[in-house]
């Protein structure tokens, strides 16, 4: 990846041409509980900085695969779902992809939403957490939070980037107050070991600001795409999470005093 | 004719009701009611405002099943397997169905507390000839059963059937329109149902007040000159007066005298029981539905719990019990009609829940009773229980009916928010999604035509693309390159107009001949007698005939022809929208298909008058339908299914269901006003990670489709046992789809580890 992590906010961003924010959509999709609470519209932005090896949606990480959206655009589609939102109890995410990759736009589509009179989350991993600005986070009520791996070797093996920028947004989050839930995506042989959750947990658990940790079970129905994009499959060989794995996972956030469902 | 299998006396009425030992029969039957009009008319929704205690809270008071339920119910169940392997478990081929052909006939005589079989066993199946006496014949056939020739000759030499009338007045071109399948599933051949007699008012007032207000009702005739209109309804009410007089004979055989109003709770189920059983010895209808009980029942049971008569294990056990009754309702029909209806349903609907116009909820703790019975007794598709819905209703409420829907995938919502303003709070729902005015309106079921074959008819100049036969009006097959959208839209548009009158004259046809060959007397006699009437209309293939359109204006269509000259085949290139993403561009086709359609059909004048409505509905026979109709513009294969009543294409929606689910309800409910029906399939794991947030996310997706003017929503929640079939055998889910995170799956077309990961992800993750 060529992407600067350390650039200035704004700096890498190209979502703010003349005439309204645009930025690269991937797509959207309306969800019931699986990125925040209730049902909610998903807008899925294209391009992330990092390269999971778990990623499930391979096709997301590159801003060229996306289409040009305005952010008013977006908004509009919104709006035709705000009765169904509002009325289920559900709200919008911005997910990507990396979100905070095209911060103008993101933040644009947060605040129409919030000014729709809807919940917002944002779905971040956090390495670009620096380019959130203020207002950005103003506009958000919940972040969800994919620290990935504590271990910064283990980290940077999975995702290819680094994990301070996450850990310091953590923080930032943390001294906001601001509402986070964290998300864990249990890989096999990669961050599983009791130890590394563990400490993962021990971690999350000194934020004080974490309403919730999800602990997803890797799964092996994106590895197609891999195919389909010709990338390499990283995981090739590794078999999904079992339930019991997840659930030993689960039980050791729980013990760290931690709400994990 | 009857026939006794008992040779035991009927028990009498004293004796029957012992579990009531209080002495309360003989007891002033509306003690502590609250009078009002209700007391010297026949209105049964002022009773129930006047008398009902709306109930706000949760579904902790419920009582499990009691052993006499278990072991009553495990009697049936033992017979169950029987009926399976053959199709049917027995057949009476020789005592023609009535309201008093049979009986008594009991399960399981000494611990029944409601009782009453169509026939002296249960589930032996009656034939009900008037309809037709083909379908007799054809049923008999295909189980095995020989038919009587004494009974063959009273309904083919002595008496006409509803059948025979129908086909001595169709004309030849809606004969052809029937053949081909454009006009299909009428009721020609056997009883069209759809009708809900008002069973409360037996239990509230007795048959002899209901005889009385009938005699009333005709006598006002006998000043009017004998026109047309006043014969048939002079003899309809001498009809409905007599089938009232054999209401209380079958009961009495029973034990029980049901000329006056029941005094307790156990006589209400029980005389209620007794008017809807009458129905269904009387008629094999399409659809046979109860209508809305629950909240009418309550306010017995309340006064009995009261009165400390009753407590709430036994006030269960009566529903119960009355429920297990409804769950064996049987009716004789050919494989050819189950196979239309993809098994062998009923529809016996209870309507359960919604808002009264004063503001306060319908909802009582008899509601969660109703549904209590599928925990009790396992879940079962009949009856057919159907949670009126409003974001209004009590929290406790919605969070119930959502943990049964996710726990039994066994209940419908309809919009009380959509029926409420236009036919008022005593709405029920005959079938699947039609609305009407319990007790004070009817319909005239019309079954449906079908809409995508009406396109290929446009194409190909009114010839079938299978047969090839001239069925609509002769004009020149399409003879372009390139469909083109115009002319193709013009082209529909005349061959619409033909449909809509050659399908209201077979509907005419149909009712004429089944009011005089078939009629209901004992369901009307359960209605007031000044009845509104809807001729119930239908479209299937909406999405079909959306999404060729659409690909015929967004793409380039061209037309395949055969050997014959005629279009067979399309092959489309480039992109178009389909319907069931919200876009407007192919959602708008299928709306003004919708209101084009209901625009024809209004311009042909119906069987008395009736106010005409359609329905956009094909909750099982999408799959019959779909055989029978060729390639089209949107790429679907000759005989691939199409998707069920208002759904998208199954496959084609990219952006969820819920995005689905709202194109389907941007179709205006006041062009189908007989409702639009939307099936959905969620996993438990779709729909949250713990049970508590699965059910807070569905009870508000169904706030949400409601706010956004859905009308009706099927929810089927799947289990693993679905799954691991499937697995076995992929050739009967062919599209089942699995949504993970943001993108769909079909399920059988995953590696068989996939499959394994999903139902493991899904049934075990977060439970």
């Amino acid at each position: 990846m060529t992407i600067d992590l350390c650039a200035a906010p704004g700096e890498a961003d190209v979502s703010a041409p003349a005439g309204g924010v645009t930025g690269s959509v991937h797509s959207w999709d309306i969800s019931t509980g699986v990125d925040g609470p209730g049902t909610r519209f998903v807008l899925f932005t294209a391009g992330c900085p990092l390269a999971c090896a778990y990623c499930h949606n391979p096709d997301t990480q590159d801003m060229r695969y996306g289409t040009r959206r305005s952010a008013e655009e977006v908004l509009t589609r919104i709006g035709r779902y705000r009765r169904f939102i509002a009325a289920s109890g559900g709200g919008v995410t911005v997910s990507g992809g990396e979100p905070l990759l095209q911060p103008a736009f993101t933040s644009a589509v947060l605040r129409g939403a919030k000014d729709l009179g809807l919940d917002t989350a944002l779905d971040t991993s956090g390495a670009l957490g620096h380019r959130a600005d203020d207002a950005l986070l103003a506009a958000t009520d919940l972040v969800l939070l994919d620290v990935k791996a504590i271990d910064p070797a283990i980290y940077e093996d999975l995702t290819r980037g680094s994990l301070t920028p996450t850990l310091r947004f953590a923080e930032r989050l943390a001294t906001m107050g601001k509402r986070v839930w964290v998300r864990y995506v249990l890989v096999p042989g990669w961050n599983d070991q009791p130890e590394h959750v563990e400490r993962h947990a021990a971690y999350v658990a000194t934020l004080g600001n974490v309403e919730r940790v999800d602990v997803l079970g890797y799964h092996r129905l994106g590895r197609e795409k891999y195919t389909e994009l010709g990338m390499v499959d990283r995981l090739a060989g590794v078999d999904g999470a079992t339930p019991a794995q997840v659930q030993a996972a689960r039980d050791i956030f729980t013990n760290a005093g931690l709400v994990a469902p | 004719m009857t026939t006794t299998a008992d040779p035991r006396p009927a028990p009498t009425r004293d004796a029957a009701l012992d579990t009531a030992p209080d002495g309360s029969h003989g007891r002033e039957p509306w003690r502590g009611f609250v009078r009002g009009d209700w007391c010297d008319d026949i209105a049964v929704r002022d009773f129930i405002r006047a008398n009902y205690t709306p109930y706000a809270g949760d579904a902790g008071f419920l009582a499990g099943p009691t052993s006499r339920t278990t072991g009553v119910w495990a009697t049936l169940t033992g017979m169950f397997p029987v009926e399976r392997a053959r199709g049917v478990y027995d057949i009476d081929t020789h005592v023609p169905g009535s309201i008093t052909s049979h009986g008594p006939g009991y399960i399981d005589r000494d611990h029944e507390l409601i009782v009453g079989l169509q026939t002296d066993v249960p589930l032996k199946r009656a034939i009900i000839p008037n309809g037709g006496w083909k379908m007799v014949k054809d049923s008999l056939a295909a189980y095995g059963y020989d038919v009587d020739p004494h009974v063959e000759e009273i309904f083919t030499r002595y008496r006409k059937t509803h059948n025979a009338g129908v086909f001595d007045a169709y004309t030849p071109e809606i004969r052809a329109a029937r053949r081909s399948h454009i006009i299909t599933g009428l009721p020609d051949a056997y009883g069209r149902g759809r009708i809900i007699g008002d069973y409360r008012r037996v239990a509230l007032y007795g048959v002899d007040r209901l005889v009385a207000g009938k005699t009333a009702d005709l006598r006002a005739l006998d000043a009017r000159p004998a026109t047309e209109e006043v014969i048939r309804s002079r003899e309809e009410l001498a009809e409905q007066i007599r089938a009232l007089g054999e209401l209380k004979t079958m009961a009495a055989s029973y034990g029980f005298d049901i000329s006056g109003p029941a005094t307790n709770a156990h006589e209400a189920i029980q005389w209620l029981y007794f008017g809807y059983l009458g129905a269904v010895k009387d008629q094999n209808g399409a659809a046979m539905s109860l209508g809305r009980t629950s909240t009418f029942v309550d306010i017995y049971l309340e006064r009995d719990l009261a009165e400390g008569v009753l407590t709430e294990e036994q006030a269960q056990e009566l529903v119960d019990d009355f429920v297990i009754k409804l769950r064996i309702v049987r009716f004789l029909r050919t494989p050819a009609y189950d196979e239309l209806f993809s098994g062998d349903p009923m529809w016996v609907t209870e309507s359960i829940g919604g808002m009264g116009e004063d503001g306060r909820t319908l909802v009582t703790r008899t509601s969660f009773r109703y549904l209590q019975t599928l925990y009790n007794l396992g879940p079962a598709p009949e009856p057919n229980l159907t949670v009126l819905w409003s974001p209004q209703l009590p929290e406790g409420f919605k969070r119930f009916c959502a943990q049964v829907s996710l726990d039994t995938s066994a209940i419908q919502y309809e919009s009380d928010e959509l029926m409420r303003p236009r036919f008022g709070d005593d709405t029920a729902i005959a079938c699947c999604v039609s609305p009407m005015a319990v007790g004070k309106a009817m319909q005239f079921f019309g079954a449906r035509v079908n809409l995508a074959k009406t396109l290929l008819y446009a194409i190909n100049g009114g010839r079938d693309e299978v047969s090839g036969a001239q069925v609509g009006p002769e004009g020149p097959v399409y003879d372009g390159e390139v469909l083109d959208y115009d002319e193709v839209r013009a082209r529909l548009d005349a061959m619409m107009d033909w449909l809509a009158g050659t399908y209201v004259s077979a509907l005419n046809v149909i009712h004429y001949m089944h009011d005089k060959y078939a009629y209901e007397k004992l369901e009307m006699a359960l209605h007031d007698s000044d009845v509104h009437r809807t001729m119930a209309c239908g479209i299937a293939g909406l999405s079909v005939a959306a999404d060729s359109l659409a690909a015929i204006k967004y793409a380039q269509v061209r037309p395949v022809r055969d050997e014959r000259g005629l279009v067979v085949d399309y092959e489309t290139t480039g992109e178009f929208p389909t319907y069931g993403n919200d876009d407007d561009r192919a959602d708008a086709i299928a709306v003004e298909l919708v209101e084009s359609f209901m625009a024809k059909v209004r311009q042909h004048p119906t069987y008395r008058n009736a106010e005409h409505t359609q329905s956009v509905l094909t909750i099982t026979s999408n799959v019959v339908y779909g055989k029978g109709t060729g390639n089209t513009p949107d790429g679907r294969r000759a005989g691939e299914p199409f998707a069920p009543g208002a759904n998208p294409m199954n496959g084609r929606d990219r952006h969820g269901i819920v995005a689905s689910a709202l194109s389907v309800a941007k179709l205006p409910f006041d062009s189908a006003r007989d409702g639009i029906s939307l099936t959905t399939t969620v996993t438990p794991a779709g729909l949250g990670r713990t049970r508590e947030e699965q059910i807070t996310n569905l009870a508000g997706v169904l706030d949400g489709y409601n706010a956004s003017d859905g009308f009706h929503m099927n929810v089927n929640v799947l289990d693993r046992e679905t799954l691991l079939d499937a697995m076995e055998h992929p050739e009967n889910y062919p599209q089942l789809t699995i949504r993970v995170s943001g993108y769909a799956v079909n399920f059988v077309r995953l590696t068989r580890e996939q499959q394994q990961d999903v139902i493991s992800r899904t049934f075990h993750e977060g439970l």
